[in-house]
């Protein structure tokens, strides 16, 4: 532990939060209220309808479950990189680029938050109780399914976060357009692909894959064929996206880096 | 050994501007624009000119937070964007106008954290902490958590975590901008006996010029983007005949005063008060030996000549030549 910069650096953060107790504890509740909503506009929907894109309410659940995993995994892990904003504002990344460290791992330790960490157990539990309620009948390829789909959705969240808070560099008046994009995505991604028109499906489903972050690996987990047509298949390579998804967050934030204009003086 | 190289160096920002109610105009700044320098080690460089001359600009390109639009430049052997991170341990940088400290937590946890990001050894890090402590005087406040500490006493520990990992350069952007006499003082004392000492090199940026008197023998002066001088302070007062002021206010009005000391000009009369210019040469003990013979002498006021009036004369007196 003694060793390990990235270590340090959040352990020092959790002590910089921990000076302001009661603001942490008013956090903690703030989230809990903020998720339980989304998961009541979901019940409330299956109070008027007995399915939703043909899926049953357990069903859904499951995507909604896995959504919920990965997204708080992410949030936990880069959420806090949309703060990059100010660095770039304020001038304040030039202290983090004369570091010896990566600045992304820098900027994610430095702004580490262990409030986020209640999303994470509150998804899990959604999940655990959508995937008994569904009656699944587990084999282990299934198993290693979902750890690798929750993996990969973690990862693809990531790859959202850190791709739009990039957009920073260039436009420093980004406002909330990152969050419109990650959050949007989120909500995307916790309901089936069949209650999306066709040209808004095919755009944010297959174009930016959203469609292969809970919904196919969910269609593997359930046993249920494809009502939009993909072969069975498609579930078993979905998680692929994640890294892909990656990949590519990676080269637009090392272009960003190196726009950075820092600020006067 | 040379430690920073730089060739034609620049930097050029596009800067957009509002024109009418939608349509934008891009101008393009050339905030540095063809910089030549290079720093042997162990020396102890003032880099100065007035606000925007593009001196903070420069030192983010050599310590790798810039990507230069031109030019090449190494570092200690390195080239400071792409392999930043490894320039990042060789070097230490202040920012006067940012911190590198832990906001809310005692200053002592910061350096623990900088030992970490250093991947400094125990032993080591004590050392240059302990050195610090006794040069800087930081016991008073090492367990102060830093948004409580004074600019000043902040100051003397952003120096200290810029030194802690023992830097072959140190960078230092306005370290005395906002600080009081004493603060200053004692900023420029612990920068003169560290640049004494020989092994590590030092590049300042200041417009405060006494920061460079009491510190620097080589300075480099840049306007609009480019360098106009590269030698000592003397050099710079002697080729552009930067003056002193000295006010002196009298018991009762002067009338008929005329001295006579070489590099002393009478510069003005208002009343009780008079103004003289001295140019590089002349001696103010000399004129006010002579003052005081005069007799009535209330008070004296020495105003160094300011570094914004070297530049502006500096920038006129090249301008005929350097057209085009």
């Amino acid at each position: 532990m003694a060793d390990r910069p990235y270590l340090a650096l959040a352990a020092a953060q959790v002590r910089s939060q921990a000076s302001y107790r009661l603001s942490f504890w008013l956090d903690m509740a703030g989230n809990l209220v903020v998720l339980s909503a989304d998961l009541l506009a979901l019940l409330v929907m299956f109070q008027v309808t007995d399915d939703l894109g043909g899926f049953t309410r357990p069903q859904v659940l499951v995507m909604f479950g896995i959504t919920a995993v990965a997204f708080s995994l992410a949030d936990l892990a880069v959420g806090n990189i949309e703060r990059i904003r100010v660095y770039v504002r304020t001038g304040t990344l030039d202290t983090v680029l004369v570091r010896p460290l990566g600045v992304l791992g820098q900027l994610l330790a430095v702004d580490f938050s262990i409030r986020r960490l209640s999303r994470i157990v509150y998804g899990s539990v959604i999940l655990g109780v959508a995937l008994h309620l569904a009656g699944i009948s587990w084999t282990p390829g299934k198993v290693l399914l979902l750890a690798v789909a929750l993996v990969s959705g973690a990862l693809f969240f990531s790859a959202v976060f850190v791709a739009t808070a990039t957009v920073a560099f260039w436009w420093i008046e980004s406002g909330e357009l990152g969050n419109i994009v990650t959050y949007g995505g989120r909500d995307f991604t916790s309901y089936p692909l069949p209650i999306y028109g066709a040209w808004f499906r095919r755009l944010f489903g297959f174009v930016l894959g959203l469609g292969f972050i809970s919904y196919y690996p969910a269609l593997v987990l359930l046993g249920e064929p494809d009502p939009v047509g993909l072969p069975a298949w498609t579930g078993w390579a979905a998680p692929l996206t994640g890294p892909l998804a990656a990949v590519v967050a990676a080269l637009i934030w090392r272009t960003g880096v190196r726009h950075y204009r820092s600020t006067g003086s | 050994m040379t430690v920073i190289k730089v060739r034609s160096l620049s930097k050029h920002f596009t800067v957009r501007k509002k024109v009418g109610r939608f349509r934008r105009e891009a101008t393009e700044v050339r905030a540095v624009d063809g910089v030549d320098l290079t720093v042997e080690r162990g020396e102890l460089l003032g880099y100065l000119g007035p606000n925007g001359a593009g001196k903070s600009t420069t030192l983010k390109m050599l310590t790798g937070v810039l990507t230069p639009s031109g030019g090449e430049l190494s570092v200690c052997g390195l080239t400071p964007v792409p392999q930043r991170r490894k320039l990042a341990a060789q070097i230490g940088v202040v920012f006067g106008q940012r911190s590198a400290l832990q906001w809310d937590l005692p200053l002592r946890e910061s350096f623990t954290l900088l030992r970490h990001v250093y991947r400094v050894p125990v032993s080591d890090h004590e050392a240059a902490l302990r050195r610090c402590r006794s040069l800087l005087d930081l016991d008073a406040f090492l367990d102060t958590p830093v948004r409580q500490l004074s600019l000043g006493q902040r100051m003397r520990g952003e120096l200290t975590a810029a030194l802690l990992h023992r830097p072959q350069v140190i960078f230092l952007d306005e370290p005395t901008i906002g600080l009081d006499v004493l603060s200053k003082q004692a900023v420029r004392e612990f920068l003169g006996e560290l640049g004494a000492r020989g092994d590590t090199t030092i590049v300042l940026t200041t417009h405060d010029l006494a920061d460079i008197e009491r510190l620097c023998r080589r300075i480099v002066v840049i306007d609009h983007g480019r360098v106009v001088h590269d030698g000592s302070l003397t050099e710079l007062h002697a080729r552009y005949g930067s003056r002193r002021r000295v006010t002196v206010d009298f018991a009762a009005a002067v009338t008929g005063l005329s001295v006579e000391v070489p590099g002393v000009t009478l510069e003005r009369v208002e009343g009780a008060r008079v103004e003289f210019a001295l140019d590089s040469t002349a001696e103010v003990g000399d004129l006010l030996a002579r003052l005081v013979a005069v007799g009535g002498l209330r008070d004296v006021t020495i105003a160094e000549p300011e570094i914004e009036d070297v530049i502006s004369r500096l920038y006129t007196s090249q301008s005929p030549s350097s057209v085009g």
